[in-house]
């Protein structure tokens, strides 16, 4: 995937097929430019969660469960690789919903962040 | 102190007067005034700085939001510490039910407490692992116990309403 500055539009081309109405035959192809926003073919962001020697690590699992509905030992994975690698990737895809996780977590007082993926 | 699951609620029995007043101190103890630092872990950055965009819009929309709910949840606790004044004796112990229904306000109130705790003390992470440190002989001692303390109910909370 391509690396787009922010602000910057993409040209993307688009074939218009015109059908005659006798026959399935092409007559002159219409090419159409089309211009897309950079955000809506957005980079994904990737959810990250940093280690905080405060919170319980029974805590942590539990609200990884709860925010992304993991299975307990998925939950767990990911709570100990915060505590050994210092953070971990829970989810990555489009920025709002990257946003509203963050969100939920830092309303379970967790040390998350929002981050570009690369 | 003993410490049970009921059908609605998890009662802490037995309270002598220290952990009474440890538990009264909850929603005191979440407060950040003058301490930026515990301010700034409550409301921790949502991006890296050079995210310009999303940390101002943070600020103005998200941040607001969520201080309502750290507020909403101490107000919770604060209501349910209200048994605790019911003793006409002044060194008898008490008995606190937390009803399920308010657990995850405990929970949330348990760890905006230690966080500005841990923030305010600046404890390292050896103290917060000393479980076992006795006896408290200053006020920073103190806070550690208080950590502790909370960190103790925390889990028991989890354990018995298997959040």
């Amino acid at each position: 995937m391509a690396t787009v500055a922010p602000g910057n539009r993409l040209k993307r081309e688009r074939f218009v097929v015109m059908h005659s109405s006798f026959g399935s035959s092409v007559e002159n192809p219409v090419i159409e430019q089309e211009t897309r926003a950079a955000e809506e073919i957005d980079l994904p962001w990737q959810v990250v969660v940093h280690n905080d020697p405060v919170n319980l690590m029974s805590y942590v699992t539990m609200v990884f469960q709860k925010v992304f509905g993991l299975p307990r030992e998925k939950a767990e994975k990911h709570m100990l690789e915060v505590h050994q690698l210092g953070r971990s990737i829970l989810w990555s895809g489009m920025r709002e919903r990257a946003e509203l996780y963050v969100q939920q977590l830092h309303g379970y007082l967790l040390l998350a962040t929002i981050e570009r993926a690369n | 102190m003993e410490i049970h699951r009921q059908e609605n609620c998890i009662e802490l029995s037995e309270l002598d007067p220290f952990l009474a007043e440890l538990l009264r101190q909850i929603p005191e103890s979440t407060e950040t005034e003058g301490a930026e630092g515990a301010h700034q872990r409550l409301f921790s950055s949502p991006a890296p700085a050079s995210e310009r965009e999303i940390c101002a819009e943070w600020k103005l929309y998200v941040e607001p939001e969520l201080r309502r709910l750290f507020q909403s949840a101490t107000e919770t606790v604060t209501s349910d510490l209200r048994q605790l004044n019911g003793s006409t004796k002044p060194f008898a112990n008490c008995t606190l039910r937390i009803p399920t229904d308010n657990a995850e306000s405990w929970l949330n109130a348990l760890n905006q407490a230690r966080l500005v705790i841990a923030s305010k003390y600046n404890f390292t992470d050896a103290e917060l692992c000393d479980h076992y440190r006795s006896p408290i002989g200053s006020r920073r001692d103190l806070g550690l116990f208080q950590v502790n303390f909370y960190g103790f109910l925390q889990e028991f909370i989890l354990q018995e309403l298997h959040l």
